[in-house]
C-alpha cells in the first residue's frame, strides 16, 4: 500500500513499510511543497496589496477630475476665456484676465528662475565638492521646502512695501524664488546623468572645460533639463498663497507689470469663497482650466524626456 | 634578477629618449600613491608604440599623461618630464586645449556626440574658429576617408552618429580627433570592446596612419600589439620594464618578467 502523495502525514501506517530513506524524503518533498504554497500565498497577496495601493494613488486626481468637470464643465464656455469678470447679479462673465495674468506671471517667473535656477544647477554637478556648493544645495533644499505663504510674506515686505503697492513683478520675483531650488536640483541632477565618457571627449579635442560644460554636457542633458523646467512651471502656475500678498489679484483688465494682475489661482480663490452661486460655478470652471493647463504642461514635460531616451540628432 | 629600478639602463636608453613624444623620467601620483616610477621612452615620428601590461599596471595612466587627461582628477603630481615635439608639455605657456588639438585620443567606450555624424567630425575645427562651410566640408570629408569612413556615412552625414554600428562609431571618434589635425594620436583600448571584424578595420586604419602621424596605444591584446606596432613597451606595477621593437618583444625579451606576460604565464 503506498499513500496517494500530499494527503497522508508522515505518521501514516502505510509509510512504515516503506525503507526509511524514502520516508523522509517523501517527508522533505512535502515540506517543500508546502513552503513553495506559502510562498505562492504570500506572493499573490502582496501583489493584491500593490495594486491597491497604486489605485489608492490616483485615486484622489481621479475623485478629483471627475468632480471638477461635473461642477465646472457647464459653466466653461468660449466666453469663459475671453469674457472679463461680470459684476454681481450679471449673468455670465469669464476669466480672460485672470487666464492671461497667469501666464504673465509665469512667463516673468520663468524669467528669473530658469536662468539662475539652471545656472545654480550646472554649477552645483560641475563643482559638486566646493564648499559654496555644499552650503547652495543645503540652502536650495531648504528653499524648496520653504511654505510659499511664506514667500508670498517676504516679496511682500521687501518689494511691495518698497514700491508702493501690490504688483506683476512682486508676485514675479515671489513666484521665479520658488522655481529655483526645483530647477536648481532637477538640472543638477540631469547634468550628472550625462556620461564622464563625453566630457572626456570633449576635453580631449581640445575643449576648455567651460566651453566643454556650455556645449556638450549643457546640450546633451537639455531634454531633461527642459522636462525638470516644465515641472517647476506647472508647480508655481497653481500657487495662489504668495499671489495673495503680490499680485493681488484684478477685476479688471491690466498686463501692466507695476499694476496688480489677477491670476487663476486667485480668481478661484475669491469666487470659491464668494456668497453668489454663479461665481462659485465660475470657480469650479477655473480650477479645471487651471488644472487642465498644468496637465498639459507634464504632458509636454513627459514628451520632453521620451525624446531624451531618443537621443536623437540635431 | 633585475632589480625594481627605472627602465632598461644602458646604451639603449640614450638613444631612445628621441622622438616626437619622449617621456624624461616621468613619475605619476594619485594623492599619496605612486603609480608610475621614472618612465622614460620615446616614440619615434610616425611609428606605433604599443603599450602592454597586465591590468593596474599603469600603462593607461601614462597614456593620460601625454594628453593632461589626468589633470581632471583631483590631487595628482608628477615628476620628471614629458615632451612633444621637444617641448615639455607641462611647460607655463603650454595649455591644456592647444596640447590636447595636437595629441588627439580615442577611448576604449566609442562617445559621439549625441549629434549627427558630420557635426562630430566638425565640432574641433569649428570650436578652433573655421566656420567656413566648404572649408568645413573638405575637413570632414577628409577625416572620414582617413578613418576609412567615408563610403559607409557620406550619404548620410546628417543623421545621428548614435544610430551607427560600435565599430562604425570607433571610427568615428577617430576621424573627429583626426580633424583636428593632430600630430600624435593617443588610443586607449580601442577595439576591446569590437568583434574581431571592426577589430580588423581599425587595425588596419592604424597602418595607414602612422604614414602621418605618431600613435601610442594601449591595449590588451598581445596579438594585436604584434600586429600593430613597431615598438612595444611593457609596464608592470607601474614601471616600465622593457621597451624594444616588437618583434624582439615576443621572441626574445631581455627580461624574465616580460617573457612570463607575453607567453602568458602571468598578468
Amino acid at each position: 500500500m503506498t499513500s496517494v502523495p500530499g494527503s497522508a502525514p508522515p505518521t501514516s501506517p502505510a509509510g512504515r513499510h516503506k525503507p526509511h530513506a524514502t520516508r523522509s524524503q517523501r517527508a522533505a518533498a512535502e515540506r517543500t511543497m508546502r513552503t513553495l504554497r506559502r510562498r505562492r500565498l504570500i506572493n499573490r497577496v502582496m501583489v493584491g496589496v500593490m495594486y491597491l495601493a497604486a489605485l489608492l494613488a490616483i485615486l484622489p486626481l481621479i475623485l478629483i477630475l471627475f468632480h471638477l468637470v461635473r461642477e465646472g464643465a457647464s459653466s466653461l464656455s468660449l466666453d469663459f476665456f475671453i469674457r472679463m469678470p461680470a459684476p454681481v447679479g450679471e449673468a455670465g462673465g469669464g476669466m480672460a484676465n485672470a487666464i492671461v495674468g497667469t501666464l504673465v506671471l509665469v512667463g516673468l517667473a520663468s524669467a528669473i528662475g530658469l536662468p539662475v535656477g539652471i545656472g545654480a544647477g550646472l554649477y552645483l554637478a560641475e563643482h559638486r565638492r566646493s564648499r559654496l556648493a555644499l552650503v547652495t544645495r543645503f540652502l536650495s533644499d531648504v528653499l524648496n521646502g520653504l511654505p510659499s505663504i511664506v514667500m508670498g510674506i517676504f516679496a511682500w515686505q521687501f518689494l511691495v512695501r518698497p514700491m508702493g503697492g501690490f504688483s506683476a513683478y512682486s508676485a514675479g520675483v515671489a513666484l521665479g524664488a520658488m522655481m529655483i531650488p526645483l530647477v536648481t536640483r532637477s538640472t543638477e541632477e540631469m547634468i550628472r546623468l550625462v556620461p564622464v565618457s563625453l566630457r572626456e571627449a570633449a576635453l580631449a579635442l581640445g575643449f576648455s572645460r567651460a566651453r566643454t560644460s556650455l556645449t556638450i554636457v549643457l546640450r546633451t542633458a537639455l531634454p531633461g533639463i527642459v522636462t525638470g523646467s516644465l515641472v517647476a512651471v506647472a508647480r508655481i502656475a497653481g500657487e495662489t498663497a504668495p499671489l495673495l500678498f503680490t499680485a493681488f489679484g484684478n477685476q479688471f483688465w491690466s498686463i501692466a507689470l507695476d499694476e496688480p494682475i489677477d491670476a487663476l489661482p486667485l480668481r478661484i480663490f475669491y469666487y470659491a469663497t464668494s456668497p453668489y452661486d454663479d461665481w462659485r460655478a465660475l470657480a469650479w470652471a477655473g480650477a479645471l482650466v487651471l488644472i487642465g493647463i498644468v496637465l498639459v504642461i507634464s504632458i509636454i514635460a513627459r514628451y520632453a524626456t521620451r525624446a531624451r531616451h531618443g537621443l536623437g540628432g540635431d | 634578477m633585475s632589480q625594481p629600478t627605472s627602465a632598461q639602463p644602458g646604451g639603449d636608453a640614450r638613444t631612445e629618449l628621441r622622438g616626437s613624444v619622449v617621456a624624461d623620467r616621468y613619475s605619476f601620483w594619485y594623492g599619496p600613491k605612486q603609480v608610475l616610477h621614472e618612465i622614460s621612452l620615446g616614440v619615434e615620428e610616425r611609428s606605433v608604440l604599443a603599450l602592454i601590461g597586465p591590468s593596474g599596471c599603469g600603462k593607461s595612466t601614462f597614456l593620460r599623461s601625454i594628453n593632461r587627461m589626468n589633470d581632471l582628477i583631483p590631487r595628482i603630481s608628477h615628476s620628471g618630464d614629458i615632451r612633444l615635439m621637444g617641448e615639455t608639455i607641462f611647460a607655463g605657456g603650454m595649455d591644456t586645449v592647444s596640447l590636447r588639438q595636437r595629441v588627439g585620443m580615442v577611448f576604449q567606450r566609442w562617445n559621439p556626440f549625441p549629434k549627427s555624424i558630420y557635426d562630430n567630425v566638425a565640432y574641433g575645427p569649428r570650436i578652433n574658429g573655421q566656420r567656413d562651410r566648404t572649408e568645413l566640408d573638405g575637413i570632414v570629408e577628409s577625416a572620414l576617408r582617413r578613418a576609412a569612413l567615408w563610403d559607409e556615412v557620406k550619404d548620410r552625414l546628417r543623421q545621428t552618429a548614435l544610430g551607427l554600428s560600435g565599430g562604425q562609431q570607433q571610427r568615428l571618434c577617430i576621424a573627429r580627433a583626426l580633424a583636428n589635425q593632430p600630430e600624435v594620436l593617443l588610443l586607449d583600448e580601442p577595439a576591446s570592446a569590437l568583434d574581431p571584424i571592426a577589430t580588423q578595420r581599425i587595425e588596419e586604419l592604424l597602418y595607414q596612419l602612422k604614414e602621418e602621424l605618431t600613435i601610442i596605444i594601449v591595449t590588451h591584446n598581445l596579438q594585436q600589439a604584434a600586429r600593430v606596432s613597431d615598438r612595444t613597451a611593457f609596464f608592470y606595477m607601474g614601471r616600465l620594464v622593457e621597451v624594444d621593437l616588437t618583434e624582439r618583444i615576443f621572441t626574445s625579451p631581455r627580461e624574465e618578467r616580460t617573457e612570463a606576460y607575453i607567453t602568458g604565464r602571468f598578468g
